[in-house]
């Protein structure tokens, strides 16, 4: 099981703000596909920075089952 | 009871105080806050309050990389940043960050980085609500935020 946050305007066009895919080992990519799968609305998260377990991430990164990916909008505190 | 960590997220009000005792220093010879506050008017259009969403492990963890950084230019600094969340209404505190070091020059400078970085890399969003709509706000620098879909190389120095 991989775990999937989603923020601010993405938690807000998906309507839920964690999710769970049943996979061993995806690509942050490849939860991205799948999301948009899911979530056709959620086109922002192409653009979106991913985070594995607190720590920005790259696309190609391979995320395992208990990990948590986040997609971070962009940010706007201050 | 107070909160003993340098770098917290909040859904309470911020006790400036607090924020500052956290840096004092003997070896200080300059204390710089800076105190970031809700503003009523954007581009001439009038919020009627906010809300702050954050993700908070990643938030507070990103809050004490700004530290780090701080502490590489100048070593004998001490930081602390608290920022709220939640609703917050005009003119309410959103973060309060405080620099201490021993000449006040360096932390005037880091005081300013902080908040600076704060908009680039920590996780933190903000929903402005006005009298004919509300719309989460990105791109703060004014300028478009992760270009090449991620934040640029130098903004992940960890």
């Amino acid at each position: 099981m991989i775990r999937v946050l989603l923020f601010a305007d993405l938690q807000e066009k998906a309507g839920i703000r964690e999710i769970e895919i049943s996979a061993e080992k995806l690509t942050i990519n490849g939860i991205r596909e799948h999301i948009m799968e899911l979530y056709p609305q959620l086109t922002a998260i192409k653009t979106a920075m991913p985070a594995v377990n607190e720590e920005y991430a790259e696309g190609e990164q391979v995320v395992k089952a208990g990990d948590i990916v986040a997609f971070i909008p962009p940010v706007s505190g201050g | 009871m107070a909160e003993t960590s340098n770098f917290l997220i909040t859904e309470t009000v911020i006790d400036i105080q607090e924020v500052v005792n956290k840096v004092t220093d003997r070896n200080a010879g300059a204390i710089n806050t800076f105190i970031g506050t809700v503003r009523e008017l954007t581009k001439g259009k009038k919020t009627l309050y906010l809300k702050y969403d954050a993700y908070v492990p990643m938030a507070e963890k990103k809050l004490a990389q700004i530290g780090d950084e701080i502490q590489k230019d100048f070593p004998e600094a001490k930081v602390a940043i608290t920022h709220r969340i939640g609703e917050l209404a005009i003119s309410d505190i959103a973060v309060v960050i405080a620099v201490s070091t021993p000449h006040r020059a360096d932390a005037f400078t880091a005081s300013r980085y902080a908040i600076e970085r704060i908009k680039e890399i920590v996780p933190i969003w903000k929903k402005e609500h006005w009298e004919d709509g509300e719309e989460w706000i990105g791109d703060q620098l004014e300028k478009v935020a992760y270009p090449s879909g991620k934040p640029e190389e130098g903004d992940l120095k960890s």
